[in-house]
């Protein structure tokens, strides 16, 4: 064994890359409970104080502190830079994006127009040579799609059916097993790149063949640049971490790596905190480590994803709003073996959020199980009533698909570590899609013909049976064109703004996956509840296209845990993926779905006409599988129960759930909420249910948090909104405005 | 067969944690006695309902939410006041119990007598009881009458009984400023309280108007329209009268 391993216990993991096998034969189970916690040290307090000095300074300045207008962004674009000028002995984990910190990269490969767009938005002017490089020497990503997308694809993107998709920035979603630079260092990961190119192909240049060479040859190339990057910080990462400090250093230039070439929706840190945990209990028992040591470097490495940054749009914020980086990062959950995988270190990452309050980033989450220590899931309850900053996924249906060694990869979907990437495909507006079904593919915003030309309906009273079967051959349509809409996004993308730094750290051989997804889920639910169950009539324009509805008589709908209306919310994702499944995926991706619109549904809303269920025109949709608002009136367990009988099998990527609860409602006392929100989530995840973010604090407070956002006690209020957090003040006004109308459970 | 006794329900809550131990499916049943000038429930003093369900319906659908009870949790009864309907809450409660399930009472008490044939259903139904929330609203029989229109005699006495029988009970006072919350009523209740063997746990219920507007809606006089909720002090100070600090 090698130096750096001494007194790790050996398995498959020293001969091959093999993280999950170090891990297993390496961590130690923690059952106990949070007392042996420490505070912050005094340089975290100063570090963190400098911080978030910048980021006030940075929302006054309109939200952006800085911005890059003459160096496209690269692993070693960027000398090391500091948080401040002699703060470099104070950081326990060094690396910024740019050269300043908050200061935002400029990331041209995505698409030109957008990288300039969001330097002048913030009245910055990117150098002209930049442009003149990017639109006449090199083509991006953008310009690749717009190229070869049909007149279709475009009308279709222009109506909104399908939003948010990732064709003028990065697709995120892939994250690279940052962990391997720890265990292995960089030189052996080269070594075994290198392999796997001579392994590449017989000699016949197939396309593929030749692609993947190409791949790994650009993958090898930034696993050189991580290097060259790290010896500018005074490491030389080509060699194994030898102790814990230089385990998260390594780990986090993996992900500066990534951050520093990709601008993706979602850029995820991993399940990096049992990894860590095996290195820190190495250096206490050496004593070369304190337990406040300890909880210092973890404090400074999520100090350093708190402070990741991109340059956006102005409609990319709206869509995604609250700037979110999604630097999702796990904790808990179970091994194969049916030992937990709770380790100190997992009280660490969470406790972060008490040493330096809450924050949206990195977005933690819990893989939670009944069976997890009794101690974990009450300290984890705690730090949720206390912060909103936490949510929790359900262990015990993504282990049997994923293993035991997954991340999270966006707000909420699951990918083998260090074995997997996804393409990410955005969503299809099915509540739209239903509208196309009645009108004949006309869209009831636009009037204009944007779906085929089907036959409309034109009854005056909507028949169940009608609708159903129309809305079955629209959604096929619908099903088509957006896999393919996706196929040519993601070819564009792989060929324009391949995601070099994070591949090089995922193995050669990798399993893909096509993550499509379902926006305006319930009020499709509701509306066809309304029709089978109750009288719907059409109100028609002067031209007879339906643009409203009259719903006469009450119908059961989704949320109330009855089984009428969840019958058909079941059925309608089933169908949905199975109209997928249909088509060609890209490289041989594997189909799935995902029901988790993040605030974009105030976007999509807005695109989206009056529904059969009562939803009037423009009006925000319910966000994921949220059930509608208002439709909730049995309290807040047969709301969870409703949406815990969507299989999970059927959205591999995922099912978002998010629910405000008064803390009035979960008990008197701090100690009596947090036990019942342990019941909650054991009930709610012994049912089978995915995910689910909790939010403890009333409508009070967030409407005193949008009237008075200076106040220094909203500074880092941060709410979880469909899997992930924001800071409330951070959020456009109609979004907020959108979060407070959202069901709070309380007791009266 | 005879015909299933069926309830006549106000409506189901089926996330309670702060009405009985643990996490708690909670049926309000229609029909009270009392006229508390507090009430938040005004819409359950009428026996009248449009949803009448049997126990066997209510317990089917209560059991879709079991996962959530952990160990302590359970169904609870509340109104209105349950005893009102008492017939159908001895056949719910036999019937959980014979599910397992832990059952809770939460009563006035007025409808109690040693009277028959209320006495034997009573005994009955403590039988089938694994604990009573019992609402002391008043100790001071005059003003009793006066918060409620009814007396206290026989709720204290209840309250002695259920003692003396063995059943656990959460005592509870609702803290009225200016109205439940004087030092001597307090210092009574408390006396009161240390004569009982089998409670669990005191708690003071701080007044809030939220219940207002369903007295508006309902065509009834409010009269505590001046009346603010208490401040965190007072219930403090209350809590420490009542021996819960």
């Amino acid at each position: 064994m090698r130096e750096e391993w001494r007194g790790f216990n050996a398995g498959h993991w020293t001969s091959d890359v093999n993280v999950r096998s170090f891990i297993q034969n390496n961590y130690t189970p923690y059952d106990g409970d949070a007392s042996f916690l420490q505070g912050p040290t005094d340089a975290t307090k100063e570090l963190w104080d400098e911080v978030q000095g910048l980021q006030k300074e940075e929302r006054a300045k309109g939200g952006v502190l800085d911005m890059e207008t003459k160096i496209v962004s690269g692993i070693t674009a960027y000398d090391a830079a500091y948080i401040t000028a002699d703060s470099k002995d104070k950081e326990k984990v060094v690396g910024l994006q740019t050269d300043k910190p908050l200061k935002r990269a400029f990331m041209p490969y995505g698409g030109i127009k957008m990288a300039e767009q969001a330097c002048t938005t913030y009245g910055y002017t990117p150098d002209p040579l930049l442009h003149k490089i990017f639109t006449e020497y090199h083509k991006t990503h953008n310009q690749g799609v717009f190229d070869a997308y049909t007149p279709e694809m475009k009308k279709v993107r222009h109506a909104h059916i399908l939003t948010g998709l990732p064709d003028t920035y990065g697709r995120g979603r892939i994250v690279g097993d940052y962990r391997r630079i720890a265990l292995y260092g960089i030189d052996f990961l080269i070594e075994e790149k290198k392999k796997d190119f001579d392994n590449c192909g017989d000699g016949t240049m197939t396309d593929d063949i030749v692609r993947k060479r190409e791949e790994i040859a650009d993958q090898m190339r930034a696993l050189r640049q991580m290097k060259e990057m790290a010896a500018s910080y005074g490491f030389d990462i080509s060699a194994p971490a030898k102790n814990a400090r230089e385990a998260v250093q390594w780990l986090y230039f993996g992900y500066l790596s990534a951050i520093k070439t990709q601008n993706g929706a979602a850029m995820s840190v991993g399940r990096v905190s049992t990894f860590l945990d095996i290195y820190i209990n190495r250096d206490i028992a050496e004593g070369t480590l304190t337990e406040a040591e300890a909880q210092e470097l973890i404090d400074h490495f999520v100090m350093k994803l708190r402070m990741v940054k991109f340059a956006r749009i102005p409609s990319y914020n709206q869509l995604f709003s609250g700037d979110p980086v999604w630097a999702t990062l796990e904790v808990a959950g179970m091994g194969q073996d049916g030992r937990s995988m709770v380790t100190k270190n997992d009280y660490r990452f969470l406790h972060t959020l008490e040493n330096m309050g809450p924050a949206p980033e990195p977005n933690l989450t819990v893989l939670y199980t009944k069976r997890l220590p009794e101690n974990f899931k009450k300290y984890a309850a705690k730090i949720s009533v206390t912060t909103s900053s936490i949510q929790y996924e359900n262990d015990d249906v993504m282990r049997p698909v994923w293993g035991d060694d997954y991340s999270i990869c966006c707000c909420v979907s699951a990918t083998q570590t260090g074995k997997e990437m996804q393409f990410f495909g955005a969503r299809a507006n099915l509540a739209k899609c239903l509208l196309y079904a009645i009108n004949g593919g006309v869209d009831e915003k636009l009037k204009e013909q944007i779906g085929p030309e089907y036959k409309p309906i034109t009854s005056e009273y909507l028949d169940y049976d009608e609708v159903c079967h129309k809305y079955d051959q629209m959604m096929d349509w619908l099903a088509g064109v957006y896999v393919n809409v996706l196929n040519l996004i993601q070819y564009m993308h792989d060929k324009y703004f391949y995601e070099a730094a994070e591949m090089a750290l995922i193995d050669t051989d990798v399993r893909r996956t096509f993550a499509t997804g379902i926006a305006g889920f319930s009020h499709v639910v509701d509306s066809l509840s309304a029709i089978k169950y109750a009288k719907v009539k059409t109100i028609r324009d002067e031209d007879g296209l339906v643009v409203d509805y009259e719903v006469e008589g009450d119908f059961p709908k989704y949320g109330n845990d009855d089984d009428r209306a969840d019958e058909i919310a079941v059925d309608l994702l089933k169908t949905f993926l199975n109209k997928i499944k249909k088509h060609h995926t890209y490289r041989d991706s594997e189909p799935t779905t995902s029901i988790l619109t993040i605030t974009s549904n105030v976007v999509y809303g807005k695109a989206t006409g009056a529904m059969p269920d009562g939803r009037k025109a423009g009006a925000p949709l319910s966000p994921g599988a949220n059930p509608s608002y208002g439709a909730e009136t049995s309290g807040l367990l047969a709301s969870l129960n409703s949406v815990a009988k969507l299989p999970y099998e059927y959205a591999l990527d995922g099912i978002s759930n998010t629910q405000t609860i008064n803390p009035a409602a979960l008990g008197h006392t701090e100690d009596e909420q947090s036990t019942t929100l342990v019941r909650v989530m054991d009930g709610y995840f012994s049912k089978g249910a995915h995910h689910v973010n909790v939010n403890v604090f009333g409508v009070e407070k967030l409407k005193d948090a949008m009237e008075h956002p200076e106040k220094p006690e909203y500074a880092n209020f941060t709410i979880r909104v469909s899997g992930y957090a924001v800071k409330f003040i951070d959020l456009t006004r109609e979004q907020q405005l959108d979060v407070i109308s959202r069901t709070e459970h309380k007791a009266l | 067969m005879a015909e299933a006794i069926k309830g006549a329900i106000h409506s189901i809550e089926t996330f309670g944690s702060v009405d009985g131990p643990g996490v708690r499916y909670i049926v309000f049943l229609k029909g009270c006695n009392m006229r508390c000038r507090y009430c938040h429930n005004p819409d359950t003093w009428d026996f009248h309902s449009e949803d009448m369900r049997t126990a066997d319906e209510i317990l089917q659908n209560a059991v879709r939410y079991r996962e959530y009870w952990g160990e302590d949790g359970g169904i609870t009864v509340s109104g209105g006041d349950p005893l009102i309907q008492i017939d159908f809450v001895i056949d719910l409660f036999e019937k959980a119990k014979a599910m397992g399930i832990s059952t809770c009472l939460d009563t006035s008490a007025q409808p109690f007598t040693r009277e028959e044939p209320f006495f034997s259903k009573f005994n009955r139904l403590i039988k089938v009881t694994d604990t009573v929330l019992f609402d002391i609203k008043e100790i001071d029989d005059e003003k009793h009458k006066k918060l409620t229109g009814q007396t206290n005699k026989n709720i204290l006495d209840c309250c002695k009984y259920l003692s003396d029988q063995g059943v656990d009970m959460w005592i509870r006072h609702v803290l009225v400023p200016g109205l439940t919350d004087s030092d001597e009523e307090l210092i009574e209740t408390r006396k009161f309280i240390d004569t009982l063997k089998t409670v669990k746990k005191v708690e003071i219920l701080p007044y809030h108007s939220l219940g207002a507007f369903k007295y508006e809606k309902l065509g009834i006089k409010y009269t505590l329209s001046d009346v603010n909720a208490p401040a965190q002090e007072a219930v403090k100070y209350a809590e420490e009268l009542l021996g819960i600090r």
